[in-house]
């Protein structure tokens, strides 16, 4: 089993013709990935990707005319913000936005939005979704990953890619991978995505990437204090960053002794989680637990 | 991006907030003429001369030349604030927030004096586990607030804004009334903040604080100090607040990386890093740390780095004078590997290699980037892996 996607997923890409989104749009296609629609206003009518996939103006229309039931978006940051309402308007279960920079204030507004709606956010800012060999919403590189019985769930894209490469190549492979994405305001939490992961009986174990700044990590910990009895290793990005600098991430800033590191891991270690000595080291204290 | 207090003030009178009068000033001679032009409108022969720098705790810093002086002071005529601004221009002041190396004072904000009676501390910034702009009021004004919110959190009262209303009036007096003011200051108080919450959203910041506001003897309520910082992300929507940067205040090679719309922060430590993405940016200067040297620096070059980029990259991190070893770190997912050798190959060849390099590369087009390192004739140290490669730059730097 995995969590969220699967071979049945019928992807549609807000922002198909722009150079990021036609690049990996095409490298989902070829993943094996059912890439059934594009959304590019004014481009509707059209065909992409070698004429393999119809191009519409409005999520709407897409969704009516392929019934895809994720989306993916690639939106300059401007437009990032409408194009992901519109994705929960049109009721599409699962919206992905890998858009880098979008305002703060617009994002506080899609969240607001979400409110009493179907649709589950990934990001922004994030590598994406993959269920290995089934289905690659994203930017993550495909090939490193393998099916497998551990999940990750991480704050950032290339170290989601780092622990995925350890696992592969120790051959413990995943079963879902997650980037839930370095913004202060995402859709979707540690919380929400160690539910799922908890529930999936094909999920032996957990990989949980956090960084500083925030305190997602550490709601993250008390839901795994309370609820899960998998074992789950985690890392924690930013032990040697200097307070009140802001460290790419807009998520990635310390102010007020509030989101250290040291915060994050002591929770994370009251909770039963075993910590990565190094990034390097997250794949192999994984297969350590799971003996 | 941050803005000097004068900046601040301009942009919230702007939007209708309630300021002192005051006027910056750039010569001692202009303090002179600010101040005796502020004696005339007030009336009052006391005005504040305060020290614009960006860094807090100004009033309680001191400068390095003149150690009996504070960052802020208040004076009695217009020719004891040229006085007091001729010790201070040029100076070096250093606060709680500077670091000991302090900041040099090239503007002062010349400001009318005024009787106050009460004062409150106010700011609005984004609560991450709500996803809302939430305000925090106290009666607790001008002192430390992480302070007196570890100290005494019942005295900091909040009150979150939904996005899709904005904030109501009756969230504004419920700040109001809950700071204990009364009558006509409550009154200019609801206003006072929902013209706040309306720059905060017009502007786009991530923070506003004043602090303190202040309550006058004539019942006046106005923002004696304005902290206002805005959402990186979101300068594009604004682009006249880019003429309120002081490049004086940043970082020669932070302005430079920004230039290259590259993500860079100056560090204390001798090995130079050049990573793609934040977090793994952050895990490498840790892992550096693990193995007992220090990172020069934080540097991510982004998802959709060009080769010339990557080759600007190169050449901020070899600027540093501390410089003793580079550790290139590079996971390709957006970013392909061999846009990176590219650049590392072509930054190398400009500004030669003084220092030793190591090199890990991982993902999209990888044997494509190994192969043009290998071939380059270059002497570049490859890595298998993330500890792998730390360990190598470390080993090197301290031989």
């Amino acid at each position: 089993m995995s969590v969220l996607v699967d071979k049945n997923t019928k992807l549609l890409v807000q922002g198909l013709t722009g150079k990021t989104g036609e690049f990996h749009a095409r490298a989902s296609l070829d993943y094996g990935t059912q890439v059934v629609a594009g959304v590019v206003p004014g481009k509707g009518g059209s065909m992409a990707l070698d004429g393999r996939v119809p191009v519409f103006d409005t999520v709407e229309e897409a969704v009516a005319k392929t019934g895809a039931n994720a989306s993916v978006i690639f939106v300059p940051p401007p437009f990032a913000a409408d194009a992901i309402m519109e994705a929960v308007d049109a009721e599409v279960p699962l919206v992905v936005a890998i858009t880098e920079g979008i305002p703060v204030i617009d994002m506080i507004t899609v969240k607001r939005y979400l409110e009493g709606r179907s649709s589950r956010l990934i990001g922004p800012n994030c590598p994406g979704v993959i269920t290995p060999n089934q289905c690659r919403i994203g930017i993550m590189p495909g090939y490193i990953h393998q099916p497998g019985k551990v999940a990750v769930v991480s704050r950032s894209g290339t170290l989601t890619y780092e622990a995925v490469h350890q696992l592969t190549s120790l051959g413990l492979g995943q079963t879902t991978a997650i980037g839930i994405g370095g913004d202060p305001v995402n859709g979707t939490n540690f919380v929400d995505v160690l539910e799922l992961y908890n529930d999936d009986p094909d999920c032996l174990g957990i990989v949980m990437i956090g960084e500083i700044g925030g305190a997602a990590e550490e709601a993250g910990a008390a839901f795994i204090k309370d609820h899960v009895r998998k074992p789950v290793v985690g890392f924690i990005a930013g032990i040697s960053a200097p307070p009140g600098k802001r460290m790419g991430h807009a998520g990635a800033i310390i102010s007020g002794g509030m989101g250290t590191a040291e915060a994050k891991l002591d929770a994370l270690r009251a909770a039963g989680v075993r910590i990565a000595e190094t990034p390097s080291d997250i794949g192999k204290t994984m297969a350590a637990m799971l003996g | 991006m941050k803005i000097h207090e004068y900046q601040g003030k301009e942009l919230l009178r702007a939007a209708g907030v309630p300021v002192p009068l005051s006027r910056v000033a750039f010569s001692a001679e202009e303090v002179r003429h600010a101040a005796n032009d502020l004696i005339k409108q007030t009336s009052n022969e006391v005005v504040v001369v305060k020290s614009q720098i960006h860094a807090g705790g100004r009033g309680k810093g001191r400068f390095k030349e003149h150690p009996e002086l504070g960052g802020v002071k208040v004076v009695k005529g217009a020719d004891a604030a040229k006085a007091i601004a001729e010790q201070m221009f040029g100076s070096t002041l250093v606060t709680i927030q500077t670091g000991p190396e302090g900041k040099k004072v090239q503007r002062l904000l010349v400001e009318q004096g005024m009787s106050i009676v009460k004062e409150l501390y106010i700011a609005a910034t984004l609560d991450r586990d709500t996803g809302r702009i939430t305000f925090m009021v106290s009666s607790e004004g001008g002192m430390d607030i992480e302070e007196v919110a570890h100290s005494h959190p019942e005295k900091i009262i909040r009150e979150a804004i939904d996005p899709g209303f904005g904030m109501r009036p009756f969230q504004a007096r419920k700040l109001a009334y809950g700071l204990g003011l009364q009558g006509k200051v409550a009154r200019q108080m609801e206003s006072f903040l929902l013209k706040l919450y309306t720059a905060y959203i017009d502007l786009d910041c991530s923070m506003l604080e004043i602090n303190p506001l202040v309550v006058t003897a004539e019942e006046q309520v106005l923002a004696l100090d304005a902290k206002v910082n805005f959402d990186d992300n979101a300068l594009y929507r604004h682009p006249t607040l880019e003429g309120l940067r002081d490049k004086d205040e940043e970082d020669p090679a932070e302005l430079e990386a920004k230039n290259w719309d590259l993500s860079y922060v100056a560090l204390d430590g001798t090995i130079g890093c050049m990573v793609n993405g934040a977090g793994l940016a952050m895990a490498t200067m840790d892992i550096i740390k693990f193995f007992g040297a220090e990172p020069a620096n934080f540097l991510d070059v982004g998802g959709g780095a060009t080769e010339e980029r990557v080759t600007a990259a190169f050449k901020i991190i070899c600027k540093d004078p501390q410089l003793q070893g580079i550790l290139v770190n590079i996971f390709g997912g957006i970013m392909k590997c061999d846009t990176i050798a590219a650049g590392v190959i072509a930054a190398t060849r400009e500004v030669g290699l003084k220092v030793p390099l190591v090199v890990r590369l991982e993902g999209t087009n990888v044997e494509l980037g190994k192969k043009m390192l290998n071939e380059s004739g270059l002497a570049i140290v490859a890595a298998d892996s993330l500890r792998d490669a730390a360990q190598k730059i470390v080993e090197m730097v301290k031989r």
